[in-house]
């Protein structure tokens, strides 16, 4: 890297300025790693590449990007002393994203009155860290790589005499050439290319594909296109991108022979999708229109699933995962993943909907692991802080409420953290006339690449979130999502989708361009696309990653021509990139162009339908299990303790405000509530305008340790656990409402370790494909007999972690991410108690259900009675719970779930100023079940004493009173009189409120 | 008569105009958001109204710090008349106009100058980093207003609730001098209190370690004012997080949120 025209920009924070960076690392060094830092000085430096006189570089130092009070300004012969011993330096890797670069950039023209050039990058940024004490190599390397950066996307100087000699310009030379592969070989070096191309196609796909180059008709019309008889890289990188398992979900389309070993049954299914998910929402569909619903608007054909609101308005909305980059970087892939999932409902129909929220659940191993790691293998803590951190920025910087989410522990996730991003978003229901939920494009439209530039960010990303990650996977599967430069493109869509100046939109997320243009292209039949008009970072791409990079924060946008000078001027004024990069036709043909070579000429057909079915094999055999001997006396004070702090029941307080879960000002019921914003609750309520009181619930429901028991329950749990939650805070089933648009929207997420079976490497592929069936059945079951469709969603194969002989492998794990139309948001109800002498009650009944619940696990027990949802019975309660709700009887409600009754009962008292006083029912329940259980369908309810008479009528059996709220902040619990629980709350909210430090 | 007009700055990582725009709205107010582009592009001018406003967000994803690159738009770059639009908040102000800004637009107000603004030259005199705890942190805080507050945002109020949503909300001021005018002429018009209602030093009842506990400031004409907690974060009853033990304890509570006050205020002064 030449350095020799640049000027180093040292911004040091002035003597009496608290060094808040320079402490935090010196804390987490001691706390995470155990290191002794001494005194921790940071710093920043701008190194800058233009030609600037002396004299300029000074004043736009001083002036533009100092701030007087905090910096000292040096240039050049940048800062050092003696009293700090150690330093480290942290660059970015060539091409990776340097947004605080890009602003500085910013900085400058606006200072020198200079137009910004967008394929120009000539600011780049480095932090600086000077510690006191004398640090060994290890120990930077360390900090370095386990605290403050990754070796995957930052370059490290383990000490620093006052120059900069890194600075990350992306130097290559250029090879735009386009080959020829050939593939008509054996099979076995079929198998070989795919491996070696990175392509991740089986044996039968690459002779697809084979086959398809052999064909006489395809031979004879690539001679008139004057193509090579043999496939382009290029064409062969973008069958790989679009039969990828991520964009084709080749598995959820497979044929299926499963086989219950237990009954002998056994049955096919031609594919999980079109059955069970796509299945179910056609019922659903069909049997809403018979009720005379017709909110339904779009499902599983775009980017998000639609719904209508009323007449002016629909709601969209997306949820899916970010695995396998939050594994390898986990800030840069959640945020992506975070900023990913917003393109969504952007890119939706004409696109241009407003973003109004975002929920997130996390999976992790536990941030307390002590043990050792596999190389390539994050601490789980490490995962955290920076899956947290991404989502932060993602969400923070782009002004979307984090409304709510759920992170889960277990072992299981400390290979492969799942990373499960939504966001919803609403639409105008038509834009100058035309339903803005359908994508029209006609022959002639201009494809229009919006957003930012292409780099080598992201190739092979597709392909490599199908794969199992080893310490070989490619560093360019890393990218860092840029919150600023999306925030300026979901501006301008909504302004020129209101002005009619898009036609269509949609997202350029996994595959790129060509998985974008590929789908566009199958609605008129064709299209164009030349490559070389593709803005590039840097230059030195090859043709075909310029078509399948993934690099961040792109739209497709289709113009009708005569819009498109007005379109280009006014992304102009609001600093984003547009280039119009092809047009659509009906040819046939996807069609892709680098200057005047033509590189790529792949029937559409084919491109999309070619892709062989799978046939795949599931045996079900039910595990043996039994329930533990326990004790039936315990120090139930103790237990109830621990169960408050461990680590899937305390509170995630540290997580949650680090959220901006209220911009917009239209939160009613954030994450935690009451007097101290403490206390927990069941779903998000959020209002949709400053109009109405019309609003949102929004809620998650995921089990994944049920399904060590049984996939079946841990899929029907998961989708009651979202239900009643937004039955919780008040929502309204869609069959019983009387809201005419009273929809209900769900997004589905199936995270699964590999399910396909293989005698050497997953000899128990055929029952986990089994469970994965099973996970299916509930989700059929469960949405067609509430009448709750599925409308979008995501499958996630693959989340194995794989070093050598050791394979650490996800749980299967389903995710519901429901959200409900609330009529009038000022009518819902929050879980906190609310008033000394309200009466308390359970609702619902408890089973002898403690198999897989928290309880046994603090005795490191799995049990077999796992709570099973007896849908009927949910239903007569959940329709109680609104009867309830409509006459405004209920004061709090609290859905029950991990840890049972006891937990429900102590977070009810987390809203302040109460304590409870309750008495169990004499039942032959035993204690433990009765405070542990983790039966479903249950609610943790207070109402007024006056209305005792009127509650009990409406609820019969269903509600079981309890005891009262009461004015001492304690909890008492006792059965038969015998005193069971005596609990401060403040103790209890202690404990829960400081169980997780990462 | 005559609705008073209120405009919204938005563009560049802004993102609280709506709500901005809906307390106006409550208030009584014309308010209209207007892109950044459509000012420099000189389409709109502020002179037409009567209210200028910066919310909240992520200029320019606060890199450089907060605020710091729009800062330096409104003081560097021309444009398209050439004036710079430092020059035409001067023009506003001494029009006798008013000018608010919220948490990252507080920061644009402080770091360009114009808050606190004592010797009134806008000079940068104070500016607004990292919170002591490290952190970005939503959470709600309790704020008194200084009974000689100047600016009429703050008419008649002494105690309020508010969210707070920053991780660069840390008040210093550039020196003793400084500090010393501030408190003589008042403009530190928003304090961080305790439960008791008593100014706080203690984390997180101040959320960010500010000097002077102080939470918003304004210029010594009462015409700019600038506060870290979002007021327009709290329109309704519904926004307050103990909203269901507020409405239990009194079915008849007005649903209003305490926020929505500054703004009639101000509405009710200029009418």
């Amino acid at each position: 890297m030449t350095t020799g025209t640049a000027n180093h920009v040292q911004l040091i924070l002035k003597e009496n300025v608290v060094d808040v960076s320079g402490s935090r690392v010196r804390e987490d060094a001691q706390k995470f790693l155990q290191i002794e830092t001494g005194r921790v000085k940071s710093a920043k430096v701008f190194s800058i590449l233009h030609n600037l006189t002396p004299a300029q570089v000074e004043a736009f130092a001083n002036e533009s990007l100092k701030d007087s009070i905090l910096h000292e300004v040096r240039i050049n012969t940048l800062y050092t002393n003696p009293d700090f011993q150690s330093q480290l330096v942290i660059s970015k890797l060539p091409g990776v994203t340097d947004d605080e670069g890009v602003s500085a950039q910013k900085a400058l023209c606006d200072y020198f009155d200079m137009p910004f050039d967008y394929s120009r990058q000539i600011i780049f940024t480095h932090e600086i860290f000077y510690f006191e004490k004398e640090l060994n190599r290890a120990q930077l390397d360390s900090i370095a790589s386990e605290l403050l950066g990754n070796p995957l996307i930052n370059h490290f100087e383990f000490a620093f005499d006052g120059a900069i000699r890194f600075v990350p310009q992306v130097q290559m030379r250029a090879d735009t050439s386009t080959e020829t592969i050939n593939i008509f070989v054996s099979d076995e070096q079929l198998l070989r290319l795919s491996k070696d191309l990175l392509l991740a196609l089986d044996l039968k796909e690459m002779q697809a594909i084979h086959k398809y180059f052999k064909d006489e008709k395809v031979q004879a019309a690539r001679k008139q296109a004057r193509m090579p008889e043999l496939p382009t890289d290029a064409e062969l990188e973008i069958l790989a991108q679009t039969w990828s398992e991520h964009c084709k979900h080749k598995e959820f389309s497979a044929k299926i022979s499963y086989k219950d070993l237990d009954t002998g049954e056994e049955k096919e299914i031609d594919s999980l999708f079109k059955t069970y998910i796509q299945g179910s929402t056609k019922k659903i569909t069909e049997q809403l229109a018979a009720k005379g619903k017709h909110w339904l608007l779009k499902v599983f054909s775009d980017n998000a699933g639609v719904v209508r609101i009323d007449d002016r308005r629909v709601f969209i909305w997306k949820v899916e995962t970010h695995n396998s980059p939050s594994a390898l970087d986990p800030y840069g892939g959640a945020l992506t993943g975070i900023v990913g999932v917003n393109r969504d409902p952007l890119g939706t129909g004409v696109g241009g909907g407003k973003l109004l929220f975002n929920t997130n659940v996390l999976c992790f191993g536990s941030p307390y692991y002590k043990g050792e790691l596999l190389p390539g293998q994050l601490h789980p803590r490490r995962i955290m802080s920076g899956v947290v951190k991404g989502i932060e920025d993602g969400g923070n910087k782009c002004g979307i409420p984090t409304v709510n989410g759920s992170i889960v522990f277990d072992e299981r996730y400390s290979g492969k953290p799942l990373v499960f991003a939504g966001t919803g978003a609403v639409m105008d229901a038509n834009y100058k006339g035309v339903d803005s939920w359908n994508k029209p494009i006609d022959n002639g439209d201009r494809i229009v690449m919006a957003g930012g530039r292409v780099g080598k960010d992201g190739i092979h990303g597709a392909t490599f979130s199908s794969m199992e990650i080893d310490e070989h996977s490619p560093r360019s599967a890393v990218q860092i999502g840029s919150p600023i430069t999306q925030k300026n493109m979901s501006d301008f869509m909504i302004r020129a989708a209101k002005e009619g100046l898009i036609k269509s939109s949609t997202d350029n997320g996994a595959g790129g361009l060509s998985s974008s243009i590929g789908e566009l292209a199958t609605i008129t039949s064709g299209a164009v696309v030349e490559l070389h008009k593709v803005p590039l970072k840097y230059a030195g791409l090859k043709p075909w990653e310029i078509f399948v990079s993934e690099s961040q924060e792109r739209m497709s946008l289709v113009v009708e021509t005569q819009n498109v000078d007005a379109l280009f001027k006014r992304a102009e004024e609001y600093e984003v990139e547009l280039t119009d990069i092809g047009y659509f036709n009906s040819s046939g043909f996807l069609e892709v162009h680098y200057e005047t070579e033509r590189i790529c000429y792949l029937n559409l057909d084919f491109l999309h339908e070619g892709v062989p079915k799978k046939h795949l094999f599931a045996e079900w055999r039910a595990p043996r299990l039994s329930e533990p001997a326990l004790k039936n006396e315990l120090d139930y004070n103790r237990v109830l303790l621990d169960l408050l702090g461990g680590l899937n029941i305390c509170s995630r307080e540290p997580v949650i405000r680090r959220y901006d879960h209220e911009v917009k000002g239209k939160s009613v019921i954030k994450p935690l509530m009451g007097a101290q914003g403490v206390a927990p609750q069941d779903a998000a309520v959020m209002r949709l305008d400053f109009e109405s009181w019309a609003g949102l619930a929004i809620a998650n429901g995921i089990l994944p340790r049920y399904g060590d028991i049984d996939a079946y329950e841990m899929s029907a749990g998961s989708f009651d656990e979202a239900l009643r939650g937004i039955i919780a805070v008040g929502g309204e089933l869609p069959d019983e409402t009387n809201e005419a648009n009273g929809f209900w929207t769900v997004n589905d997420n199936f995270c699964v370790p590999d399910s396909v079976f293989n005698e050497e490497g997953n000899p128990d592929g055929r029952y986990k494909l089994a469970q994965l069936v099973r996970m299916n059945e509930a989700l059929y079951d469960s949405s067609t007999f509430f009448n709750i469709p599925m409308t979008s969603g995501k499958d996630s194969m693959k989340n194995d972690f794989i070093k050598g002989k050791v394979k650490i492998s996800v749980p299967p794990t389903i995710l519901y991410s429901m959200v409900a139309k609330v009529a009038d948001a000022r009518k819902v109800v929050t879980a906190e108690f609310k008033q000394a002498g309200d009466l308390i009650y359970l609702v619902g009944k408890t089973y002898d259900e403690l198999g897989a619940s928290e309880f046994y696990k603090i005795f490191g027990e799995l049990g077999a009675n796992v709570p099973r949802v007896r849908r009927e019975e949910a239903r007569r309660i959940y329709k109680k719970m609104m009867g309830a709700n409509r006459q405004r009887l209920i004061v709090s409600a609290h859905d029950i779930s991990d840890g049972g009754l006891a937990v429900a009962l102590a977070e009810s008292a987390f809203g302040g100023d109460f304590g409870a006083v309750i008495e169990l029912p004499d039942d032959r329940l035993s204690l433990n079940a009765a405070l542990f259980a983790e039966s479903h369908s249950r609610f943790v309810v207070s109402i007024a004493p006056e209305n005792r008479e009127i509650f009990e009528t409406i609820f019969g059996p269903d509600a079981q009173f309890l005891g009262s709220v009461s004015a001492t902040k304690k909890l008492h619990i006792s059965k038969n009189g015998k005193a069971i629980i005596h609990l401060e709350i403040e103790k209890m909210l202690n404990t829960w409120r400081t169980g997780l430090e990462f | 008569m005559k609705k008073i007009k209120s405009l919204i700055l938005t563009g560049y990582g802004i993102n609280c105009e709506e709500e901005m725009a809906a307390a106006y709205e409550l208030a009584g107010a014309d308010a209209r958001i207007v892109h950044l582009s459509d000012i420099f592009a000189d389409r709109i001018a502020i002179h037409d109204y009567q209210i200028l406003n910066f919310p909240g967000g992520f200029s320019f994803g606060d890199d450089l710090g907060s605020a710091k690159v729009l800062g330096n738009k409104f003081k560097f770059k021309p444009m398209a008349s050439g004036k710079r639009f430092m020059d035409e908040l001067q023009q506003f102000l001494s029009d006798g106009k008013y000018i608010l800004g919220v948490c990252n637009g507080f920061q644009a107000l402080v770091k360009m100058g114009l808050l606190p603004n004592t010797g009134g030259n806008s000079d940068q005199e104070a500016t607004l980093t990292h919170n002591d705890s490290g952190k970005f942190e939503d959470r709600w805080v309790r704020i008194r207003v200084n009974e000689k507050a100047r600016t009429p945002y703050l008419n008649g109020l002494d105690f309020f609730d508010v969210p707070v949503r920053h991780g660069e909300g840390k008040l210093i001021f550039k020196d003793e001098e400084i500090r010393t005018a501030v408190l003589k002429q008042n403009l530190n018009c928003l304090e961080y209190v305790d439960k008791q209602g008593d100014s706080t030093a203690e984390y997180p009842l101040n959320p960010n370690g500010s000097e002077l506990n102080c939470a918003g400031l304004t210029d010594p004409s009462g015409q700019v004012f600038g506060l870290m907690p979002h007021p327009e974060a709290y329109l309704s009853l519904y926004n307050h997080p103990d909203w269901g033990k507020k409405k239990r304890k009194n079915p008849d509570i007005s649903e209003e949120g305490q926020g929505l006050a500054l703004f009639k205020n101000i509405i009710e002064k200029l009418k």
